[in-house]
């Protein structure tokens, strides 16, 4: 890097004009990684704050809030029914979405173009009118409201954003692969499972992550379904009512560390064999 | 010979659209068939049947004797290379091959020797752990060869195999599927637009048009005896011209662009009749200085396309062009190649002209 500089200063005004250039991209990146990430520092710097007020500069350093999230129990449950719901809810919509995709792909059948719109239809819907049209229908049938429920709701909510995911991406996949694998005499199953589904596979992790994050952090469709649960969001939602406390902060780091760990799996599973997409 | 494939009146229609048109074709075993025809012809859609990846609408396929007309292409002895060639993308070159065997249910040992023996016998051996990605067109090619014959299906069909490739691979891979067919002696049924390729590999070519067949032929045959203008026309180059036939002391005369010629013997049939006649360009001798001879055409050279090992004499008539291919060793010999605007002789023998039958009335 010095020398570079060096070199460059020697050849005068452009280079300091290119300089200046320079500068002003890594200072208008940096304002954008900052409008990104600053409340998130934020909160992770507060949670680790000695004093209630959330006022700058920070009193002192502790861990107490984390201490303190450990013995809430009602918290603790909160988060292990958020887990639940999104882990149930994520696989119940890769279940029906993925074999739905493939028959939007595979099969010509009449309707196809209304079914394709009319299963879109859902990621335009408010939340709150999925969730009372949903409260609606459960009452009527006479369920409980009940996390499993809010699974349900969920997956309805959910499904569009599989089947989009996975039928883009099935698209893209040459009908041949399919159609050479019932020639070599496998299955529909074993065609599914040794072909399709290997070729999709980051299609469908990409869509089952963006689903599990969706839903975990539901709040509107929860809201009107869960009955006496809680999830973690609605928890969060509800203590605010008493003001923020830097429990929350310390949650909130917790669930940041949470998602870099995914971020950081979903790239690991998804980096090999990807380059081999167009044979 | 026995008969390996049976298809009875096979037609395939996309709503209103009649795809393939009743169908009816034997193909003996060890044949190398060839579909041939220009796209939309419905020779990939009756491969596709013959394969099962196509309901027909109505008709028969039998292989072996069997009725398979709607047995599915997992249960067929029939296997297929596809234009694209399938390979799939997330296994190795050898797991590619073995898959027919793995998902049969044959011993994982045994899958991988026989992978490795489909692999050599198109030279890949080597390749056994590439990826696909990694493999040039010829050899993706080859790979989707030795998968196809891995399960030794008693058909293997070739779906336009070398529409990919570049024009000097293609015609080394002409040569390699031949030999393929010789050395495993399969049932080949190739499907491709190109009558080069259909003449150099077929034993017999089927030509196509509009859904329905048009001659059945061995290459030769195809070339030498054309039945239609189509055929002419598509199987190699054809002057095509109509005259009606007058039935003369000297026997059948016609009229080719204003210009009398002694048609054929087999003309004399036709007497009085309006008729498609044709005749090959290399079929007719270029005259030189004062060469006389019979039957022969006079007109003004209008162009000259140089083609190396030859050139094509393109020969203005009163009313109309004719082609005329002259071995290069003709056109330079003693005095060069005529000049273009020049005045110019052709002649040719009457037995090389032939009768064509017309489309509409086939």
């Amino acid at each position: 890097m010095t020398t570079q500089f060096a070199k460059s200063s020697r050849t005068g005004r452009s280079n300091w004009l290119g300089g200046i250039e320079r500068l002003s991209w890594m200072l208008g990146i940096l304002a954008i990684l900052g409008f990104l990430y600053l409340p998130i520092a934020v909160l992770v710097a507060y949670s680790f704050n000695d004093s209630r007020s959330l006022t700058w500069p920070m009193s002192g350093l502790t861990l107490d809030w984390y201490q303190k999230l450990s013995q809430n129990d009602q918290l603790i449950q909160a988060f292990y029914n958020s887990v639940y719901v999104a882990v149930s809810a994520t696989s119940l919509t890769l279940i029906i979405g993925i074999p739905a995709a493939i028959a939007l792909d595979r099969f010509d059948f009449p309707g196809k173009g209304l079914f394709r719109k009319l299963i879109l239809l859902p990621i335009a819907l408010p939340g709150i009118i999925t969730g009372i049209s949903m409260l609606i229908l459960f009452r009527s049938l006479g369920f409980n409201l009940s996390l499993q429920a809010v699974i349900v709701g969920h997956a309805t909510a959910l499904l569009s954003v599989v089947v989009t995911l996975v039928y883009a991406r099935l698209q893209r996949l040459p009908a041949s692969l399919a159609e050479a694998s019932a020639d070599l005499g496998a299955s529909g199953l074993q065609t599914f499972f040794l072909i399709t589904l290997p070729n999709i596979r980051t299609a469908v992790i990409g869509a089952g992550m963006l689903a599990f994050t969706l839903s975990f952090d539901e709040i509107p469709v929860t809201f009107f379904l869960t009955g006496r649960d809680n999830t973690l969001p609605m928890y969060i939602w509800s203590t605010l009512r008493r003001g923020l406390t830097p429990e929350i902060n310390a949650i909130g780091t917790l669930i940041v560390a949470m998602s870099i760990v995914l971020i950081f799996a979903s790239v690991l599973l998804l980096r090999d064999k990807t380059k081999s997409k167009n044979v | 010979m026995t008969k390996i494939i049976e298809i009875r009146g096979l037609t395939k229609t996309f709503g209103d659209v009649l795809g393939v048109d009743d169908i009816s074709l034997d193909i003996e075993e060890g044949e190398f068939v060839t579909l041939l025809g220009p796209s939309g012809c419905g020779k990939s859609t009756l491969l596709r049947m013959i394969g099962g990846f196509e309901e027909p609408t109505r008709g028969h396929i039998a292989l072996d004797g069997e009725d398979v007309t709607h047995v599915p292409p997992s249960k067929r002895a029939v296997n297929m290379v596809f234009q694209d060639y399938a390979l799939f993308p997330h296994l190795s070159v050898g797991k590619n091959v073995g898959y027919g065997l793995r998902v049969s249910g044959v011993r994982r040992s045994e899958v991988i020797s026989r992978a490795r023996e489909a692999l050599s016998l198109v030279g890949l051996e080597d390749r056994y752990d590439a990826s696909p990605h990694m493999l040039s067109g010829g050899q993706r090619q080859r790979v989707a060869l030795a998968r196809a014959i891995v399960r030794r299906p008693r058909v293997l069909l070739l779906d336009e195999p070398l529409s990919a490739l570049d024009a000097n691979l293609r015609e080394q891979m002409q040569i390699e599927l031949k030999n393929l067919h010789t050395k495993v002696g399969l049932t080949f049924v190739l499907v491709t637009h190109d009558q080069t390729e259909a003449l150099t590999m077929s034993d017999r070519v089927v030509v196509m048009r509009e859904g329905k067949i048009v001659q059945i032929g061995t290459p030769q045959d195809l070339y030498e005896n054309p039945q239609t203008g189509y055929v002419a026309g598509f199987v190699g180059s054809t002057n095509m011209f109509r005259s009606r036939v007058e039935v003369g002391a000297s026997g059948p005369q016609i009229s080719c662009f204003g210009q009398n010629l002694q048609a054929p013997a087999a003309a004399s049939a036709l007497g009085g009749r309006d008729t498609l006649f044709g005749f090959r360009p290399e079929k007719a001798t270029l005259l030189r200085g004062d060469a006389q001879a019979q039957n022969t055409l006079r007109g003004h050279l209008s162009d000259v396309l140089y083609h190396g090992q030859s050139a094509r004499l393109v020969m203005d008539l009163v009313s109309g062009q004719v082609v005329v291919d002259m071995p290069i060793t003709d056109v330079i010999g003693t005095v060069g190649l005529p000049q273009v605007g020049s005045a110019i002789a052709i002649s040719i023998e009457p037995h090389k002209i032939m009768i064509l039958r017309d489309e509409a009335a086939s």
